[in-house]
């Protein structure tokens, strides 16, 4: 069978039928290293103009950091470019170990196992621990990675409303009949910036004798006082079986995951999980870099301080212009739109006046919960955010949403 | 006996994925439920579950489609065809 006309035409309609849907996602060709101001062509072809960025996972301003290039560059230098190897066969240095070690402390897990990613993580660490007799209890907004890892598996799986403790304790009551319960959760939901309660689901998880899954990498670095994460702001360190997370945001924004908690799932990980024994280890510049991004993050929480001073600014400054924003404390700030089409051109208008921030709308957020998803950074200072909130407010007076709640804003709008 | 059917997968689905706040929110049988995103084809199989433990039957996972959980007329469809 050839690449015949005939499939040819078949690809073109389902690019077509997604165009048609306004579903089709473009790229934006960015001419500057990962900032809080960016040099970006969009579309392909037009002028390279300067925006300030509210839409990357660079929470922490480590991506571009000079003292995380410089030490990018002595790993480059001291253990060469790649590993050309998985982990088990010739692709395990020093420093993969040390940072694996480094992770476990700052995390406070009994061990950790590098990924080459988050999504590599998710999707390898529940088919390596659980089988048939066992559930997965999950959150139902929880990350798409996850919901692969959960489909691979072959224990049970059922959901939870949305941070919902009575349904979660429903569920768990529903499962006592099998082997192994384990809750999945997000720890920061990143369409929603909020966080899961991770005080009552662990109270729940030791009611019900169940394992406690948090994915972090939303948090790691900069929720809790001291950066540690989602079960550092809810007094539950130590407490949490397993946390996933991703050296790919906050945590220098490069590359790569891992698997934090108890030892046995860790060594399982080690024995089983396919992204982990059939991809390519991490590279060694990564490694060196991620090192010195804990170093950093553990020598001072200045970083953490600012970016959680300015995410204040930011919720504060929307509210009062009369947006309707989703409550949180995380520097997700999501600006509620409810419709697609208002959440779109109100994305454009912003780019149009130098800001730049993505729409999200269904099926990526439920139907009806178009937003603007904003995300700050502490490469972020409070002049920058107080020119965007005047360009913010422009827009939202030109749209006349500013001072509308939910309801008004449907009326005027639709679904 | 189909009446009573009906009332009650709505209930289910009422209490299983609706949210306090949307009390106000108009089921009826021929609302539809995935494409809508009041059920997510991930979160279905709960949904599943139950039909199968209340009218003791077992339904495929190959007719378990979004199309045939798509509304509770059609939902009833499936479960009518297994209690033969
Ligand atoms: C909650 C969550 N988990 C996992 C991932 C995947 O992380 P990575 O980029 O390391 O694969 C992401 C990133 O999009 C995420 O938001």
């Amino acid at each position: 069978m050839a690449y015949s006309e005939q499939v040819r035409e078949a690809f073109r309609a389902e690019l077509e039928g997604i165009r048609e849907k306004g579903l089709y996602k473009e790229e934006r060709l960015i001419h500057s290293p990962q900032s809080a101001d960016i040099r970006v062509e969009y579309p392909e072809g037009a002028e390279v103009r300067e925006v300030i960025n509210l839409c990357s996972n660079n929470y922490l301003g480590l991506s571009s950091h000079p003292e995380v290039i410089r030490a990018a560059h002595e790993g480059l230098d001291a253990r060469g470019y790649g590993m050309s190897s998985v982990r088990f066969i010739c692709g395990t240095q020093d420093i993969h170990r040390k940072l694996e070690h480094a992770l476990s402390e700052f995390l406070d897990t009994e061990d950790t196992i590098l990924f080459p990613s988050c999504m590599d993580a998710n999707a390898g660490v529940f088919e390596a621990i659980l089988g048939p007799e066992d559930v997965m209890i999950s959150d139902r907004l929880v990350h798409a990675s996850i919901i692969d890892g959960i489909r691979l598996c072959k224990a049970m799986h059922d959901t939870y409303k949305h941070a919902n403790m009575k349904h979660l304790e429903q569920k768990l009551e529903e499962h006592q009949d099998k082997r192994l319960r384990m809750i999945i959760t997000d720890g920061v939901f990143s369409m929603d910036g909020d966080l899961a309660p991770l005080d009552e689901i662990v109270a729940l998880a030791q009611k019900y004798d169940a394992m406690v899954f948090v994915d972090d990498s939303h948090a790691s670095g900069f929720i809790g006082k001291t950066g540690r994460g989602t079960p550092e702001h809810f007094g539950v360190m130590g407490k949490i079986d397993i946390i996933t997370t991703t050296l790919g945001k906050g945590l220098g924004g490069a590359s790569g995951g891992c698997v934090a908690g108890r030892q046995e799932i860790v060594d399982l990980c080690r024995q089983r999980a396919r992204p982990y024994l059939f991809s390519n280890s991490v590279a060694p510049p990564i490694i060196s870099a991620s090192l010195k991004v804990l170093e950093i993050l553990s020598a001072t929480t200045e970083r953490r301080d600012r970016l959680e001073e300015n995410a204040r600014f930011w919720r504060q400054g929307l509210s009062e212009a009369g947006f309707v924003i989703k409550a949180g404390d995380s520097p997700i700030v999501p600006i509620m739109l409810f419709n697609a089409k208002l959440a779109q051109d109100f994305a454009r208008d912003l780019y149009e006046q130098g800001i730049y921030v993505t729409g999200f709308f269904f099926p990526v957020v439920p139907a009806g919960q178009a937003r603007i998803r904003t995300q700050l950074s502490a490469d972020h200072d409070i002049p920058m955010l107080e020119s965007a909130l005047v360009k913010f407010k422009a827009i939202g007076d030109k749209h006349g949403i500013l001072g509308l709640d939910k309801k008004a804003i449907i009326a005027k709008f639709g679904l | 006996m189909a009446e009573e059917m009906k009332d009650l997968i709505i209930d289910y689905i009422r209490n299983e994925y609706l949210d306090e706040e949307d009390d106000d929110m108009e089921l009826d049988e021929s609302t539809p439920l995935i494409t809508s995103g009041i059920v997510d084809s991930f979160s279905m199989v709960s949904l599943k579950r139950f039909l199968e433990k209340k009218y003791s039957i077992s339904i495929p996972d190959e007719e378990a489609t979004p199309d045939a959980f798509n509304s509770v007329t059609s939902i009833m469809t499936l479960v009518q065809r297994h209690l033969g």
